[in-house]
């Protein structure tokens, strides 16, 4: 069954709405379930228990390989491979690799932050049952969608459907995956 | 009941008058719905005249005189362009200080405005880096075709080679290959990262197959998802932090390439905030020049209110003031520092006999007109705030040759002097290069959401569960 079944969609129509619907839905003891907002909602991530995002991470380490590899670069272009005196200045020195090392400490934390980003959030991808739905494409306009996957343990057509409806859900639907 | 109602009462009495009160983000008070079908109207919609009108010269300038002026320099030599000795650095080294700085203001308010919670920069933000991204680009072209073989561009890099050589990294002409590369790369991360989520909103609304391909491809799968926003936020923050460190790096940089020199007139600490501060300053004045029209033209009044664009032109009245602060720091130095080198080049700036006017231009500009942006007048009236804006980038522009050519063309040695003079081909490729430029952003504009289509929703009071039109009243015993 859970083959064929994505989960239940659920709409709601103000932020407030959908943040107590999420506190019932986790209440309830539902693990596998996701808010579609157009926009980050204040609180959510509290409601969801998200703690803090691994992007940070992934960015600094991004930052730092860029750093110490732009640092060794240099000391092996200009103290180790081939040695050039400018100026009398030394071979090695940390004023002259900051900067560039600096410089690309910022490029590897961009691309850093950015592929953690779509990294942990599974992207890209070219399908999602979820954008099959039509009601779906309100979720980027002014509507509120929570969905309970399939795969949760406590998942039940019914009885989920009649929590969705209760917490003040509106057209309750189920969503098939195809895939 | 009772405690409400004293509540209220005493908000209201503690409520800032009305002049204090904070501008709304949006006018008009539209519901998320209406604001999605606003925001994303002129993508959708049918290209107007006035589109046309601009694009098709600018398209012109980007595709015949860009290419000719450029090929005709490469295939040539540098010597086409008024540069010889002494003054080896002419309008091109001018120009790509000039898009360097116009970018910076860009990435000023979309990044730094974001870390400082400045709400208001949301709808002009997408805008701004927008027009980071293009200009990075035409500063970019600058040095690369400036060097003179601009196949040898590839020795920049340290690439492994056959002569076993590698770049000189104690230079700081170096560091601005790194700078410059970088600032472009970052920018447009931002800029593409920032724009998924409004790649998905229309995504949802394209009515037809081809857009919806297009949109679908271009938004990666994005569903809006709270797990999605919470690691988007992350990525979001992290890359606002990043990008403030450039703007303050990158034209830093390029005012090193100038302070390592022993030049008079170069040879300054102040040089590095100088430049950043003058690029900000020139960035904010191109930001009135689009943003202006723009607002009138794309029916974003209500969203780029009068209100945003008095907040811009307090920005550039206060980088106004910081840059004036340096010219009189210069002028200062020099005379104290007893230097006969020092004082010879910046009397010259001013009266000197060649270059005067260009100095004149920069006092007359930079220092005198920006002083009319202390008056609410001046800065509600929108048409002044263009004309401003314009005479702003004429300024910087005349700040940039004035120090560039006006330290070299008398150095030390009466024996090296020489005269400047830009020749056609200069001149064509910086009207080839903001051809280029505006017709990549009446391209964005057209195309691709030109405001932040769901950041814009999410200042809204619509937005905030905690607030009454967020939803939060109707719930109001759950607390």
């Amino acid at each position: 069954m859970s083959e064929k079944i994505y989960g239940l969609i659920a709409e709601f129509d103000s932020p407030a709405a959908i943040l107590h619907a999420a506190e019932k839905v986790r209440d309830a003891g539902y693990r596998k379930w996701d808010a579609f907002t157009p926009f980050p909602i204040h609180g959510m991530d509290k409601v969801m228990k998200l703690g803090n995002s691994l992007v940070g991470w992934v960015a600094l380490a991004g930052g730092a390989f860029m750093f110490l590899n732009v640092a060794g670069l240099i000391w092996f272009c200009n103290a180790f491979d081939y040695p050039l005196i400018v100026g009398g200045k030394p071979m090695f020195s940390a004023p002259m690799t900051f900067v560039p090392s600096y410089i690309m400490l910022i490029m590897g934390g961009a691309v850093g932050a950015l592929i953690g980003m779509l990294g942990l959030n599974q992207l890209p991808r070219l399908h999602h049952p979820l954008l099959d739905q039509k009601r779906f494409e309100l979720v980027s306009r002014d509507k509120f969608i929570l969905v309970i996957g399939a795969q949760d343990e406590k998942f039940c057509v019914t009885e989920t459907k009649k929590l969705l409806e209760a917490i003040g859900g509106t057209h309750v639907a189920i969503v098939e995956d195809k895939d | 009941m009772t405690d409400s109602v004293t509540n209220l009462e005493e908000l209201k009495r503690l409520a800032p008058p009305a002049e204090l009160r904070r501008a709304p983000v949006v006018e008009g008070r539209p519901n998320l719905g209406a604001l999605t079908d606003k925001l994303s109207a002129f993508a959708e919609g049918k290209t107007p005249v006035w589109w046309w009108v601009f694009f098709l010269p600018a398209a012109f300038a980007a595709t015949v005189i860009f290419p000719t002026c450029l090929f005709y320099q490469v295939f040539t030599g540098v010597g086409v362009w008024g540069n010889n000795h002494p003054v080896m650095w002419g309008l091109d080294i001018v120009n790509f200080i000039w898009w360097v700085g116009v970018a910076h203001a860009g990435t000023l308010i979309s990044a730094l405005l974001f870390l400082t919670r400045q709400h208001w920069r949301t709808t002009i933000g997408r805008m701004a880096e927008a027009m980071t991204v293009f200009s990075v680009m035409m500063a970019g072209l600058y040095p690369a075709i400036h060097v003179g073989r601009a196949w040898f561009d590839w020795f920049m890099f340290p690439v492994p080679n056959s002569n076993g050589l590698w770049p000189q990294f104690k230079s700081p002409l170096m560091w601005d290959v790194f700078a410059v590369n970088t600032y472009l790369v970052v920018s447009s991360l931002f800029w593409f990262m920032g724009m998924i989520p409004d790649f998905a909103v229309l995504r949802d609304r394209s009515t037809t197959r081809i857009r919806k391909t297009i949109f679908s491809f271009l938004a990666m799968g994005w569903t809006g998802s709270a797990r999605q926003w919470h690691n988007y936020e992350k990525a979001y923050v992290v890359l606002c932090g990043l990008c403030t460190l450039l703007v303050f790096t990158v034209s830093s940089i390029v005012g090193l390439d100038f302070c390592t020199a022993q030049l008079a007139g170069w040879h300054a600490t102040i040089f590095p905030l100088y430049f950043v501060i003058g690029a900000v300053f020139c960035g904010f004045g191109m930001m009135l020049v689009i943003l202006i029209p723009l607002r009138k033209w794309c029916g974003l009044e209500t969203v780029i209110t009068k209100s945003h664009i008095d907040k811009v032109a307090k920005l550039t009245l206060v980088s106004g003031l910081i840059i004036d602060y340096i010219y009189l720091m210069e002028f200062f130095i020099a005379w104290y520092s007893g230097d006969p080198y020092e004082r010879w080049v910046f009397g010259h700036r001013l009266f000197g006999h060649t270059y005067m006017i260009m100095g004149w231009i920069l006092i007359g500009i930079n220092v005198c007109v920006t002083q009319l942006l202390w008056f609410k007048k001046v800065r509600s009236n929108l048409a002044l705030l263009f004309i401003i804006g314009l005479l702003i980038n004429g300024g910087m522009w005349s700040e940039r040759f004035v120090i560039v050519v006006g330290s070299l063309y008398q150095d030390f040695l009466p024996a090296n002097w020489g005269k400047y003079m830009p020749t056609i081909w200069d001149i064509g490729l910086y009207i080839g290069t903001l051809g280029a430029f505006f017709m990549l952003y009446l391209l964005f504009v057209k195309f691709l959401p030109m405001i932040a289509i769901s950041e814009v929703k999410g200042v809204m009071p619509e937005a905030d569960p905690h607030h009454p039109l967020g939803g939060a009243k109707k719930e109001a015993g759950h607390e």
